[in-house]
């Protein structure tokens, strides 16, 4: 039987889309294949976006690893993608005697892991740099590459990409199963068969019922929740650098962070579950991440929350990334990308391209000429529609008509609301769809319709 | 830059009586500005009875009451489609339009921006955030402007007077609430709201019940709500936020308002009726005038 594609990615997350558009442009012919109405309706639908330097990640691990080559490829994609970049710096901050003794070794740890201009600074320079933080505060680790980005325009423009270099990307097609024998996948969607060369699990919280598609899994997937509490826009100005704690075993812990779209953020929380996809708000928790807030920035005190929202971080028993080929089954999997997927995904893809030509023959040379895609600006720190004229639409987010229909036409259009507000960012500010939701359904009209 | 007399920021009842008061009073150098393609504020989408009595002894719906307040000015210069940004310090007013940023000037700005309901997420909700969960505000659009019916039984949370809008705004397209629900032992608005909510409408109405989450994947499938420390679930496919209202102030200035700024209508204090709005615009109307003049 005759393969139709090269690679078939399972999952439309941001570590699947980067790995299709790595495949994708060195000519090979790809399909990904995602579950959800549209793509980035797992883990990549709501995460801090943050890029990440990885100073604090495990040394010597694969995560590094991917984090340090995925922090780079994002700056010298970057202006060809228009990817959005909110330059910012990192403050893990000490606020009792304890951690203040924690901070040279998080420097260590820093430089051990590459990251080299990380540097403590005493409580005076902090509170030159961030005059609204707490007063308490004494001293921290800067760390200036840690960036703001936004969840969603990386990844599309990542899918945009490997359309336009010919890859196919179905939605509502999920992967119930699937056969190998002649060195050929067969796998069964809810869409009907589709066959192809070698199959990439990249299934986010589902890894491991996908994996068992291959082999008993290597890893177990426990969903581990993060919540968070989005502030207003007066509350951008009050916190120019993303200020960390000093973390625990366990995580990262609460961070406040400026967000692309210029309001202020706090989370996420740490909360393992068994359900793999309902990522609740509880209000006892955003009461506590509200409060936590206040303590570091008190001015937020007078300052309403816009917004609040969860995701779902893929875990598993193991610390690090799971990533490696079965020669023998075709079959490459990518497992627990758990709370840094979003700065490693293009790490990621070329780790995987490298365990591709390891495992199943050299890659194709890449084509000298490639093409590129931008994605739309949704930051505040660069020019947007609305200022260049056109209706404004959402009047709180200052999105226009036109972002607005764009969203909803071309290559990969928005397939449900959630995939609408991503790609634009309408109804996510203060009035959350008081004024415009009606409107914009009204635009929407037959575009949601479930066609695959 | 020409200096305007006055600029007025949004042209709902507020603004658009306070602009036909200020030409009255012989000051004509007023624009309004409004960000919506027409002018008339919310009554534009209150499509039932209840407007117009105390400006004009009338007794109507909320789109024909709007319809009367443009007639009224309809000689004056209003621009709809134009979102003001910011406000500088000198009298400055960043608009966004059609064709792109521009400012205009003015020695007065009122400011009528209005109010807006607090929606689920400010009011740090439980549970999952599927479809079907929105205010009155966005409802009565749904319904009255594009015949929409986004659920066919919901509950409405709150019993302030917008709520019974709410009631209302479902009855249209034959939304049949599955009940109002209020946390504290009576309910917002005055009685016998709730009474007129059982018998005249159907909808039972819940005091001293607390809204504890919201539950459904992609659909709204039920609430849980607790009264008298006993928890249950009431069977519905949506859930309206009513009232709680916060004015629409992103522009104030911090701090103390300079002289040549005012603020009339809801966006003062929230909420007051469309009559009183009215009557609020007139009288900012005066003060403008008496420190132009
Ligand atoms: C709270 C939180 C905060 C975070 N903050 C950051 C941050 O600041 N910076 C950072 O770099 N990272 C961050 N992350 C991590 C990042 O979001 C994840 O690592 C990343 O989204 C994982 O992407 P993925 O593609 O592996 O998984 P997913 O996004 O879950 O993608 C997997 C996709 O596979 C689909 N799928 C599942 N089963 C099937 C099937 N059988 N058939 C077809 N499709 C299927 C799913 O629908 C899903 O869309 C954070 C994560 C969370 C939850
Ligand atoms: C659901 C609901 C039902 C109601 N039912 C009744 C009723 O039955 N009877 C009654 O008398 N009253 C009713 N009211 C109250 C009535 O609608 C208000 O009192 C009245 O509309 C307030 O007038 P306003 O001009 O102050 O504000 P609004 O009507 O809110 O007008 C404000 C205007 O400012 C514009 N604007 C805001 N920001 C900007 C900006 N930056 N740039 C440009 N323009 C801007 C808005 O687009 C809007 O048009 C109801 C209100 C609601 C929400």
């Amino acid at each position: 039987m005759q393969a139709r594609f090269d690679i078939a990615v399972i999952g439309g997350g941001v570590v699947g889309l980067a790995v299709l558009r790595r495949f994708a442009m060195v000519g090979l012919k790809c399909v990904l294949l995602e579950r959800g109405a549209d793509i980035l309706s797992g883990a990549s639908k709501g995460n801090s976006a943050l890029l990440h330097t990885g100073f604090d990640a495990p040394l010597r691990s694969l995560e590094i690893r991917c984090m340090r080559t995925g922090y780079k490829e994002y700056f010298n994609i970057r202006d060809k993608l228009n990817l959005p970049l909110v330059e910012s710096s990192g403050l893990v901050v000490a606020w009792t005697p304890d951690e203040l003794a924690a901070l040279p070794a998080i420097v260590e740890k820093a430089h051990k892991n590459g990251v080299t201009d990380a540097r403590q600074i005493s409580a005076i320079e902090l509170r030159l740099k961030e005059p609204n933080l707490a007063k308490s505060a004494l001293g921290a680790v800067l760390v200036p590459g840690e960036h703001i980005i936004d969840a969603w325009s990386a990844p599309l423009a990542y899918a945009h990409q490997a359309l336009a270099h010919g890859a196919a990307i179905m939605r509502s097609a999920e992967v119930t199963n699937g056969d190998f024998s002649k060195g050929i996948w067969q796998l069964q969607t809810v869409q009907g068969a589709i066959t192809a060369r070698i199959v990439v699990n990249a299934a986010g919280n589902y890894g491991d019922f996908v994996e068992a598609i291959a082999r008993p899994s290597p890893f177990t997937i426990k969903p581990r929740k993060g919540q968070f509490v989005v502030f207003d826009k007066p509350a951008y100005k009050l916190a120019r650098a993303i200020v960390l704690p000093v973390p625990t075993a366990r995580t990262k812990g609460i961070v406040v962070f400026r967000t692309a779209f210029g309001n202020l953020a706090v989370g996420p929380t740490a909360e393992d579950q068994d359900d793999r996809e309902l990522a609740t708000c509880d209000r006892e928790a955003l009461l506590q991440l509200k409060a936590r807030a206040i303590e570091i920035l008190p001015a937020l005190a007078n300052i309403d929350v816009t917004a609040n929202y969860s995701g779902l971080r893929p875990a598993t028993e193991h610390k690090d990334y799971v990533i490696e080929a079965l020669a023998d089954r075709n079959w490459i999997t990518i497992g627990g990308i758990r709370s840094t997927g979003l700065t490693a995904a293009l790490g990621i893809a070329e780790y995987v391209s490298a365990l591709y030509g390891k495992n199943f023959g050299e890659l194709p040379k890449k084509p000298s000429k490639s093409v590129w895609t931008p994605v739309p600006n949704l930051t505040e720190d660069r020019i947007r529609p609305y200022m260049k004229g056109g209706e404004i639409i959402c009047h709180c987010e200052l999105v226009t008509r036109g972002e607005i229909t764009a969203a909803l036409d071309g290559p990969l259009p928005a397939r449900d609301m959630g995939g609408l507000k991503r790609r634009t960012r309408a109804t996510m500010g203060r009035c959350q769809g008081f004024y415009c939701s009606a409107n914009i359904a009204a635009i929407a009209k037959g575009h949601f319709d479930a066609k695959p | 830059m020409p200096n305007h007399d006055v600029i007025i920021i949004g042209g709902g009842p507020t603004g658009l009586s306070a602009a036909r008061a200020l030409v009255d009073l012989g000051i004509s150098d007023v624009v309004v500005l409004e960000r919506e393609a027409e002018a008339g504020g919310i009554p534009r989408h209150c499509g039932h009875l209840g407007f117009g009595w105390q400006s004009h002894k009338r007794f109507w719906t909320g789109p024909r009451y709007a319809a009367e307040l443009r007639k009224s000015t309809r000689f004056l210069d209003i621009r709809t489609s134009a979102t003001v940004l910011e406000l500088g310090n000198d009298g400055t007013v960043r608009i966004q339009n059609n064709s792109g940023i521009s400012e205009l000037k003015a020695k007065q700005i009122l400011i009528a921006t209005g109010t807006r309901e607090t929606p689920r997420a400010a009011r740090l909700v439980s549970g999952t955030r599927p479809q079907g969960v929105m205010n009155t505000g966005a409802l009565q659009q749904h319904v009255y402007f594009h015949g929409n019916k986004p659920f066919s039984r919901p509950v409405i949370i709150g019993s302030e007077w917008v709520s019974f809008s709410a009631i209302l705004t479902c009855r249209h397209l034959g939304i049949r609430p599955a009940a109002m629900i209020e946390e504290n032992a009576t309910i917002s608005a005055p009685r016998p709201g709730d009474l007129v909510a059982r018998f005249v409408f159907g909808v039972p109405v819940r005091t001293s019940t607390k809204l504890l989450n919201i539950v459904g994947r992609s659909n709204v499938e039920a609430i849980e709500i607790e009264h008298q420390n006993k928890r249950e679930q009431i069977i519905c496919d949506g859930v309206i936020f009513t009232g709680l209202f916060k004015p629409e102030k992103a522009l104030l200035p911090m701090g103390e308002l300079p002289e040549s700024i005012t603020l009339a209508g809801n966006v003062l204090e929230p909420l007051k009726t469309s009559g009183e709005c009215w009557q609020q615009g007139r009288i900012a109307a005066e003060k403008i005038a008496a420190r132009l003049l």
